[in-house]
């Protein structure tokens, strides 16, 4: 089972966790993304996530159906939030359950990692003094 | 023809606005609508990187753009 959310409202761990249980499930590997108080040592007031919404679900799913395609899963949750986030907020929940850990855990960080580089959604850092989309400037 | 493309990110601000209309020769590609953009925003090719997406598809050879196409210029992702 793949679920896939990307939404403007709180995420729910405990619901994703619920979602991958399966009674194959050896175990469950969870990440979740945590918006951080400070970049390069400046303070940071919050992170502003817009998405392009049809085609990162779609990337999203892409990112599913091939983590599926190279380790033996039962489910994959991928859940990310947009609109305004601040410091402590989660914009990104992804969840697996796998019969062995090897799997799950080697899952889960590709699905991050890959999410990272392709899924057409980006973040603003706030600051006290300006803001910044991240990754747009070498 | 004249195409619509959409901006998210940066790219909005470069823009200014969520959408363009961009006019070009019949049968442009991708890689004719990122050198036409790049005259008019020249701010576009100081970015990192960036990608054109056509109909939900990152466009990574030049593809051939039609005016009913929904295209979007992705400027590098930071979901996560």
């Amino acid at each position: 089972m793949i679920d896939i959310l990307l939404t403007g409202e709180p995420l729910n761990i405990n619901d994703c966790i619920q979602k991958v249980l399966a009674p194959e499930a050896g175990g469950i590997d969870v990440f979740i993304g945590t918006v951080r108080n400070a970049t390069k040592g400046k303070q940071v007031l919050r992170l502003e996530f817009e998405a392009y919404e049809p085609m990162a679900l779609s990337e999203m799913r892409k990112i599913a159906d091939k983590a599926f395609g190279i380790w033996p899963l039962h489910h994959i949750v991928l859940h990310h939030r947009t609109g305004i986030l601040a410091v402590g907020e989660v914009p990104v929940v992804i969840a697996v359950s796998a019969a062995h850990r090897a799997a799950a855990f080697d899952a889960c960080r590709y699905i991050i990692d890959t999410l990272k580089e392709t899924v057409p959604i980006w973040k603003k850092e706030v600051f006290e003094d300006g803001e910044v989309w991240v990754a747009a400037h070498p | 023809m004249t195409v619509k493309v959409l901006a998210f990110g940066i790219v909005r601000d470069i823009f200014g606005g969520s959408s363009i209309d961009v006019p070009l020769e019949p049968a442009a590609t991708s890689a004719t609508l990122k050198a036409n953009l790049e005259l008019r925003f020249p701010k576009l090719a100081k970015l990192s990187s960036y990608m054109v997406a056509v109909n939900n598809e990152y466009a990574h050879e030049p593809v051939e753009l039609h005016p009913n196409d929904e295209i979007a210029i992705i400027p590098p992702v930071s979901g996560g």
